[in-house]
């Protein structure tokens, strides 16, 4: 079995959790419909936001720059990381040169790329996720499970006992509510008490040189305002070429990732604060790879909403951790391999090519067309296992003839006829879970043919 | 008018009671249906595993059986998005090729777009959830995906509709997969059932009697789970019921 199959039977084990899971996330998905649905123009809008994705990454360079020398104009220091560990070694050097101990970092799935939680934790600096889901996690000593909802694997029970224990919250309280109060007093202190702030960007503007962030929960904007000391990081497909260009996104990005209308916090960001330093670091890590190649191109598009992850039949059946890459889903599955086919081989079988994901996407990322084409790369690179390509050999061989596929057919249909129908079910991995249709007499070319002879004799 | 007849390998196979009412079905509206006798597979389960080179075999072999044909019809949506829009990558340009990829239709897609008959004289007493099967959905486009912001509707459940005592059940997710997906239904069998598990729970909550849909496929997998687990419910293949219904 391949290792996401295994993981994901393994999640299925707790029925009642995975039907939960599910639930969970279709609502989401639900909401999202109403929400798009009161859009007239949704449509276009997505027309017209997978256009700017196109040239503005078509233009990359043109941009970077013109985003750098805005950026730089307004106080920023500016900072290209060629890939995650440089990145990690830009923050590092930023805090320990300034004998930063304590940073607080809101939601940012780059860093989550990068690894710099552990990176930061190794060299004594402490830091601490802001965001309640990713509080959560990093409380758990868990990676986040889903990029907009990173602890929606977790059960208010379970947040309920984690924060009594680290909280001090009463035992046995499972109140949202109060569960999410507790939390906002423990990290205002922090938030107070901390020396730096670290944050993801969901927008860079070329125009302005300012960066835009979009958040519900406030603290990104806490942590971006409050210590003297401020760092954004972004990977370089973040860009978007005008700020005018943000009345398309910022109406697609709430609504695909939450249902929402607009977030709570939609805050730009042009310069630091009054006697505040601010760093942008951007990084590739990989990302001009993607881009020289057409079929998986569009990947960068991505505005990172999880609408995709909420909408897979897949993944709201598997959870987050069967994809075992930092982003799970179909987006996961279609940037996962770029970083080792053979350690993903198994993400693009984890799709049954619904299409789902490719119709909900807000930037209309070519998602299930680009998971089909890794399945291709992982035949070609030799990865597809010697089970599966000799019954792909086999079966190409029996179906590209026509007697052969008769013969075969009609002794397979034999054979399951005498056998008992336990026994059908037995032999094969289809029977598991469900019963193998009841097998006719005679294939549909031998009726037809009878009928074609009859005719003849009658007529 | 002729049309060349594409039974899938595994419709051959395991349910030559589709075929023929396929064959009933357009008969009845005035189609001679020619199905060419050393037609196999249209590759696509081949091609789902990542095995284009393989697949673009069986799609050369495919081409020999039904060139020639002015319209070629299936009772399976996915074959023909197979054909329509995956043998691109084998056609390199030729302009007959590329003429059959735009003249194969799924049977009730052929009957609503091709021969416009939006309503069928044929009586049917039966509540039926329509599963409508992904490629047919947002591949072929036979109906608008509940993702997108557009109000086309579905011509196919329309055509269901025009049956006489018909009742087709509003389920709570209209089109979520039914988690067959081909060699997936085998390789991810726990998530496969699971999923499938709920679909048919959707149906059943529904009250639906039958379960329809234009790919025998997805039904095989659902009627697989029925049988297993006991449920009062039964599938038929969308022919199927508009030949039960106009005989």
């Amino acid at each position: 079995m391949s290792n996401h199959a295994k993981k994901a039977a393994e999640f299925l084990k707790d029925e009642e959790r995975a039907r939960w899971h599910d639930q969970s996330l279709w609502f989401l998905r639900e909401k999202r419909d109403n929400a798009s649905k009161s859009v007239p123009d949704w449509e276009s809008l997505r027309e017209t936001a997978h256009k700017i994705k196109r040239h503005t990454l078509a233009n990359l360079p043109r941009y970077l720059e013109q985003f750098e020398e805005n950026a730089r104009a307004r106080g920023v220091h500016v900072h290209y990381a060629f890939d995650g560990s440089e990145h990690n070694s830009i923050v590092l050097k930023i805090l320990k040169e300034r004998n930063v101990s304590r940073v607080v970092k809101s939601k940012s799935m780059l860093t989550e790329e990068c690894g710099l939680n552990h990176v930061l934790q190794k060299n004594g600096i402490e830091i601490i996720d802001t965001d309640l889901g990713e509080r959560i996690v990093q409380l758990l000593g868990e990676p986040p499970s889903h990029m907009v909802l990173p602890a929606i694997h977790r059960k208010k029970e379970e947040v309920g006992k984690l924060f009594h224990k680290y909280l001090g919250t009463e035992k046995g309280a499972s109140d949202p509510t109060y569960l999410a109060n507790a939390a906002r007093a423990h990290l205002r202190e922090i938030f107070l008490a901390s020396e730096a702030g670290i944050s993801g960007v969901n927008f860079a503007i070329a125009e302005t040189g300012g960066i835009t962030i979009v958040t519900n929960e406030g603290n990104a904007d806490l942590g971006n305002s409050l210590p003297p000391l401020y760092i954004a990081c972004m990977g370089i497909e973040k860009l978007l070429p005008y700020s005018r260009d943000l009345s398309v996104f910022t109406r697609l990005l709430a609504r695909s990732a939450t249902g929402q209308p607009i977030s709570t916090y939609t805050s730009h960001l042009l310069g630091p604060q009054p006697g505040q330093e601010m760093h942008v670091v951007m990084v590739d890590n990989g990302r001009s790879d993607i881009l020289k190649q057409e079929k998986f191109r569009k990947a960068l598009f991505c505005i990172r909403c999880g609408a995709c992850m909420n909408t897979c039949p897949v993944y709201r059946r598997s959870g987050g951790y069967s994809y075992n890459y930092v982003i799970p889903g179909p987006i996961g599955t279609v940037l996962a391999p770029h970083r080792g086919i053979k350690k993903y081989k198994s993400l693009p079988s984890a799709c049954t090519h619904c299409g789902s994901c490719t119709d909900v996407c807000p930037v209309k990322v070519n998602l299930h067309d680009q998971i089909l084409e890794w399945k291709a790369e992982v035949d070609v690179s030799g990865n597809l296992g010697f089970v599966k390509k000799s019954a792909m050999v086999m079966a190409t061989i029996v179906l590209g003839n026509a007697v052969l596929l008769a013969l075969v057919g009609n002794l397979a249909r034999m054979i399951f006829r005498i056998l008992p129908k336990p026994i059908c079910n037995f032999i094969t991995i289809w029977g598991r879970t469900r019963d193998l249709p009841d097998i006719p007499a005679k294939s549909f070319r031998k009726v037809y043919n009878e009928r074609v002879m009859n005719e003849a004799d009658h007529g | 008018m002729e049309v060349g007849l594409f039974i899938p390998c595994y419709i051959d196979q395991l349910y030559p009671q589709i075929g023929m009412a396929s064959v009933a079905v357009l008969e009845s509206l005035g189609v001679t249906p020619v199905y060419p006798r050393n037609q196999t597979c249209c590759g696509q389960p081949v091609f789902n595993s990542g095995c284009f080179k393989e697949s673009e075999k069986l799609a050369k072999k495919f081409y020999t059986h039904f060139r020639g044909f002015e319209y070629v019809v299936a009772p399976s949506a996915s074959c023909v998005h197979m054909v329509r829009h995956e043998y691109g990558n084998f056609t390199q340009n030729d302009p007959e090729f590329a003429r059959l990829q735009s003249h194969i239709f799924e049977l009730s897609e052929f009957i609503t777009n091709i021969l416009k008959v939006e309503r069928l004289d044929g009586r049917f007493p039966h509540k039926v959830g329509f599963h409508q099967s992904c490629t047919g959905l947002r591949g072929l486009r036979l109906g608008t995906s509940s993702e997108l912001n557009e109000k086309k509707g579905s011509k196919v459940r329309a055509l269901l509709q025009s049956l006489d005592g018909i009742e087709i059940i509003s389920l709570s997710r209209p089109d979520e997969c039914c988690g067959f997906g081909g060699t997936f239904s085998i390789f991810e069998e726990a998530v496969s059932s699971f999923m499938g598990m709920d679909r048919l729970r959707d149906h059943q909550q529904a009250g639906a009697e039958i379960i329809t849909g234009y790919d025998a496929s997805c039904l095989m997998h659902i009627e697989g789970l029925i049988k297993r687990n006991k449920k009062n419910l039964r599938v038929m293949h969308i022919a199927e019921i508009i030949a039960c219904a106009i005989s």
